[in-house]
């Protein structure tokens, strides 16, 4: 049976959590420093998987400080201020709107989490709200927790010895939303993401765009493992994530049946690589070759019973998986496997002798590793430990989610979270009165604002979700408010506005201001609708003021009633016309500049007349 | 702890209890945490299985107790350091090492060498560590009988075969006991180092394992100084070594908040200990602790609205005054009858600034010669603090004004440097 949780992070559009920084993310950055981090041994001498991984690595972090997002406090070299209180208040409405219980008194602590992304070495972190739920179509899901805690920096570069941060992404408010593990099929979790969507937009106050939220994924089959999925940013690829996961488990699944019928032991599988450089020392392979230059090694593994396992399509190939191991491990570029070769320049002979060195037989696979010593043989412990974890079915894990909606492998599954409380930090009262205000501000979710637009405006379903998905929703009941008709507004909000975006217009200079502005013009009547799009087109170039453009089109006259004045001259003039034929457009040209009085342009008005000349002749 | 209507409910159930917590119909399970003495008496604090601590407001609440606290686990066995080489660590109350309980969130200080080596084993490579606690206090709460109890625990290890001590102290006073330290061992022939940290030890991201790592090379460097070890910058990477008497702490939050101040530091540690030529270096003998100290004196700061009253207050009571002096030494001319009366009574006035940087200088103009012939001791390039501490130490040893008036312009620890090379500003 699939079981499907979440847990959703949404990052909130206001100043920082614990410090003054504005939470823009900046291109270029002032200082830097260099940092390593411990953890402090834990009481109970319980070491954490995921955190042992990361400081036997023992790498240094270098932290780029933006000078307008970041201060001391990213920094870690000051004391967090107090909690940001409008953080707080979006978090409690998203919590009410999610149905949950808020706690009494919120208390922030710390996460431990040493793999550089925050300077601190934890995460703080608060439960703001417990015990909530959203319906679905097939039934109720339990929100477990809703927290409120720092966003962690910025990853901009990475090699083996360094991981560098940028810190004007750490601290920014982030809501973390956990559903219980109840979701039973790939298109009601996307239904489950999709809700928590709405509610976290109905606040108004999230941020928007790539990286802002994002979405982990815990899913599990019978007879497989619990598996973490870390940010996926698309919710159109969660159903394709979780189906790709259940398969690659059931694979998993088949591959540990394939390995015990064929009689593997995990103790067969030795950490010992033997070098095997001097098989390669002509070789035609240019990275082995290139390697064994730099003074590298080509070490090679054996392992029993593998043959024939390690290829296969994209997302179920063990030889993938045993690579990403040996990456996040060791550091090394990869590794090549039997399955594979000959191939990459490595010759059928070289494949031979490297057998025979092992004394690997038909129903054996190997691998080689090729880079410095040292970290060949952590590369090899690491595909040794995964090896053997095929023997046993799948390994609980944490796994990065892919555009393609695959996976790879980051790190094991983290324990039981090591917290201890953040007493630089008061705990934060919810008091009954703070309680009541935020119910009675309570923001309108998407369903019950669509079916008043469309009872109240009179808009079709189609467009008033169009209206209630844009980030300034609110923009449209202004402008409806100041007289302009709701239609319009909402086609102008919604397709012009992508039109003009399209026709490569910088619609981004359309402030609200500016939008506002237009709307109260086309109110007042001084736009029409025909000219709305134009007015729109220009107000993009930023030097542009609406009254020049309204001066621009003066009384300038449309298309239309070019043509309806067309009309009136040639049924006016009926006997000339039918006389002259399309001659007759010479003195009826005349008649219509003078009765335009320089409203439109003679070439404009010549076609339009020209056309309605031929309609009137041929009808 | 809990108090008021929070104790009441609790009736006796100790923190580290598994409760359970009902209020209006929810119910909470998790262990029961102790309240920090800030937090009101309306809410109890559980630690949910997760990991969180969430308040529970004690109105219409009732609590029951599921389990007792468990007993803490036994304490590690003690690791003895290799390499033969003993360094003695002294504790005074900065936590340069902790442990963190997850279970409960509570945070140990650890003392022992033993624990020491628990959380960074890697000290074992450097030397045999000897730890005992001297006191445990806040730095702030250091008094002179602190500095005088500690400068004998020093030389009693320096003479009992350590090759150098650490004194792991708190950063805010910390440069008040070293220069004090400094003033009292006499024949210094080792290293002592004070050394903290900025960042709490139970932070993954604390400054303390870097610095106490510096701070233990330091000790078994070259050197027979009282030094202060600690960040050089925001990096972790480099320690800056301070003479005892140049450093000061500059920065309230910042790891790299200590600086020599007229002066370069003594040296670095980075990957292995750089001293400066200057330094003076180690050699064989015993070291004497003369804890003699005045503790009449004062240090007084100068700034315009200054209350006359307040210096004629120290006059009274003290022996000796320190003056924190505008610029290169001055003080409104209102405070010149009462500091020509201390002088006339024998009490001794030395002149610093307030600039920190610089020396002071009291012939340029007439309100800083009129000082000058008043008997005011020009203190040259000290620091306040540490002139404050010298005064103590001077009053204490020598006999009458002349000789305090000699020693007192003597450099007596490296604290009066006869050339300012431009580039220490
Ligand atoms: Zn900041």
């Amino acid at each position: 049976m699939l079981r499907v949780g979440f847990e959703i992070h949404q990052q909130l559009d206001t100043r920082k959590l614990f410090c003054n920084c504005s939470s823009e993310l900046c291109d270029s950055y002032g200082m830097s420093v260099r940092r390593q981090l411990r953890a402090a041994r834990s009481e109970l001498g319980e070491v954490d998987r995921a955190a042992l991984q990361e400081e036997r690595r023992a790498r240094w972090y270098e932290y780029q400080v933006p000078p307008r997002s970041a201060c001391l406090v990213e920094l870690d070299e000051e004391p967090p201020h107090e909690v940001n209180m409008e953080a707080v208040e979006i978090a409690l409405q998203v919590a009410l709107l999610l149905n949950a219980q808020p706690v009494d008194e919120i208390h922030f602590m710390r996460k431990i989490v040493v793999d550089g992304s925050n300077t601190s070495g934890f995460q703080r972190t608060a439960v703001v709200a417990l015990d909530g739920y959203i319906d679905t179509a097939s039934g109720r899901v339990g929100i477990a927790t809703v927290c409120l805690e720092e966003e962690a920096a910025r990853k901009v570069a990475e090699n083996a010895e360094t991981v560098t941060y940028r810190l004007d992404r750490l601290g920014i408010p982030l809501i973390e939303i956990s559903t219980t593990p109840d979701i039973t099929s790939p298109g009601q979790a996307r239904e489950v993401a999709q809700k928590i969507g709405e509610v976290l937009r109905a606040t108004g106050r999230v941020k928007r765009g790539i990286g802002t939220i994002r979405q982990d994924i815990n899913v599990s089959i019978e007879g497989g493992a619990r598996v973490e999925i870390k940010g996926v940013q698309e919710l159109s690829l969660i159903p394709k994530i979780i189906e790709q996961e259940v398969k690659r488990q059931r694979w998993l699944i088949q591959v540990s049946e394939e390995l015990k019928s064929r009689g593997v032991a995990a103790e067969e599988l030795r950490t010992e690589a033997v070098e095997v450089s001097g098989v390669f020392t002509s070789t035609r392979s240019k990275l082995v070759a290139g390697a064994l230059e730099r003074g590298e090694v080509v070490a090679a593994l054996r392992l029993p019973g593998f043959a024939g396992l390690l290829g296969g399509e994209r997302g179920l190939r063990l030889g993938a998986e045993l690579a990403q191991h040996v990456r996040i491990k060791s550091g090394l570029g990869g590794i090549f496997h039997s399955d594979e070769l000959p191939a990459y320049g490595i010759s059928r002979e070289e494949v031979e002798k490297v057998r025979a060195v092992l004394g690997a037989g038909e129903r054996d696979a190997f691998v080689l590793l090729v880079g410095e010593k040292s970290r060949v043989q952590v590369a090899a412990e690491a595909v040794v430990e995964r090896a053997r974890q095929a023997i046993y079915g799948v390994p609980e894990e944490t796994r990065a989610a892919l555009e393609d909606g695959t996976t790879r492998y980051m790190r094991p599954l983290p324990g039981a979270a090591r917290m201890y409380p953040e007493t630089d930090i008061p705990p934060v009262g919810v008091s009954p009165a703070l309680l009541a205000r935020l119910k009675a501000e309570l923001p309108e979710l998407y369903e019950q604002k669509v079916l008043r637009f469309v009872r109240s405006y009179g808009l079709s379903r189609e467009l008033a979700e169009q209206v209630v998905r844009r980030a300034d929703a609110e923009l449209f009941e202004q402008a409806v408010a100041l007289g302009a008709e709701p239609k319009l507004v909402a086609s102008t909000l919604t397709s012009t506005l992508t039109e003009l975006r399209r026709d490569g217009c910088d619609v981004e200079q359309l402030s609200r201001e500016r939008l506002m502005e237009v709307f109260s013009a086309v109110a007042e009547g001084r736009i029409t609708k025909e000219s709305l799009p134009e007015v729109l087109q220009a107000l993009c170039s930023p030097e542009v003021e609406l009254e020049q453009v309204l001066e621009k089109l003066g009384g300038r006259v449309s298309e239309e009633q070019i043509a309806e004045l067309a009309r009136e001259v040639i049924a006016s003039r009926a006997e000339l016309v039918r006389e002259r034929g399309e001659a007759a457009a010479k003195p009826l040209m005349g008649v219509m500049m003078s009765r335009l009085g320089g409203r439109a342009e003679g070439r404009v008005v010549m076609r339009v007349l020209t056309e309605e000349l031929r309609r009137f002749l041929e009808g | 702890m809990y108090r008021g209507k929070a104790a009441e409910l609790l009736a006796g159930i100790p923190a580290g209890a598994r409760v359970r917590v009902c209020r209006r119909g929810r119910c909470y399970e998790g262990i029961l945490m102790p309240r920090s003495e800030l937090g009101d008496d309306r809410h109890v604090v559980i630690k949910l299985d997760s990991g969180y601590n969430i308040g529970v407001e004690v109105s219409d609440a009732s609590v029951e107790m599921l389990e007792p606290p468990r007993v803490p686990s036994a304490a590690e066995a003690v690791q003895r350091g290799g390499a033969g080489r003993v360094v003695s660590i002294l504790g005074t109350g900065g936590t340069i090492a902790s442990r963190v309980d997850y279970a409960t969130g509570a945070v140990h200080p650890v003392y022992t060498a033993g624990e020491l080596l628990a959380a960074y084993p890697e000290l074992a490579e450097l030397a045999e560590l000897r730890a005992k606690v001297v006191f445990s206090i806040l730095s702030e709460n250091m008094t002179p009988e602190h500095w005088r109890k500690l400068a004998l625990e020093v030389a009693e290890e320096l003479n009992s075969g350590a090759e150098g001590v650490v004194v792991t102290h708190g950063t805010d006073t910390m440069s008040f006991t070293a220069s004090a330290l400094a003033f009292m061992l006499k024949g210094l022939t080792k290293p002592v180092v004070l050394v903290g940290a900025q960042r709490s030890s139970d932070r993954p991201s604390s400054d303390a394992y870097l610095n106490l790592r510096s701070a233990i090379m330091v000790a078994l460097s070259d050197l027979a100084e009282v030094v202060v070890v600690m960040h050089a910058n925001l990096s972790d990477g480099l320690c800056a070594v301070h003479r005892a008497t140049k450093v000061r702490k500059m920065h309230s939050t910042r790891r790299d908040a200590f600086r020599s101040i007229n002066a370069h530091p003594l040296g670095y540690v980075g990957g292995r200990v750089e001293l400066s030529e200057e330094r003076r270096r180690r050699s064989r003998g015993e070291v004497v602790a003369d804890t003699r100290l005045e503790e009449r004196v004062a240090l007084f700061k100068a700034y315009p609205g200054v209350s006359p009253e307040l210096l004629e207050y120290c006059v009274d009571r003290c022996r000796g005054i320190v003056i924190e002096g505008t610029g290169m030494g001055h003080v409104p001319e209102s405070l010149h009858p009462a500091i020509a009366r201390a002088l006339e009574e024998g009490v001794a006035v030395v002149m610093t600034t307030t600039t920190l940087n610089g020396r002071v200088d009291m012939k340029v103009y007439s309100s800083g010669r009129k000082l000058l012939s008043m008997g005011v001791i020009p203190g040259e390039d000290m620091l306040p603090e540490v002139a404050y501490v010298k005064l103590m130490h001077v009053l204490a040893v020598a006999e009458g004004m002349q000789e305090v008036r000699r020693l007192m312009l003597t450099s007596l620890a490296g604290e009066i440097t006869p050339r300012t090379l431009p580039e220490v500003f």
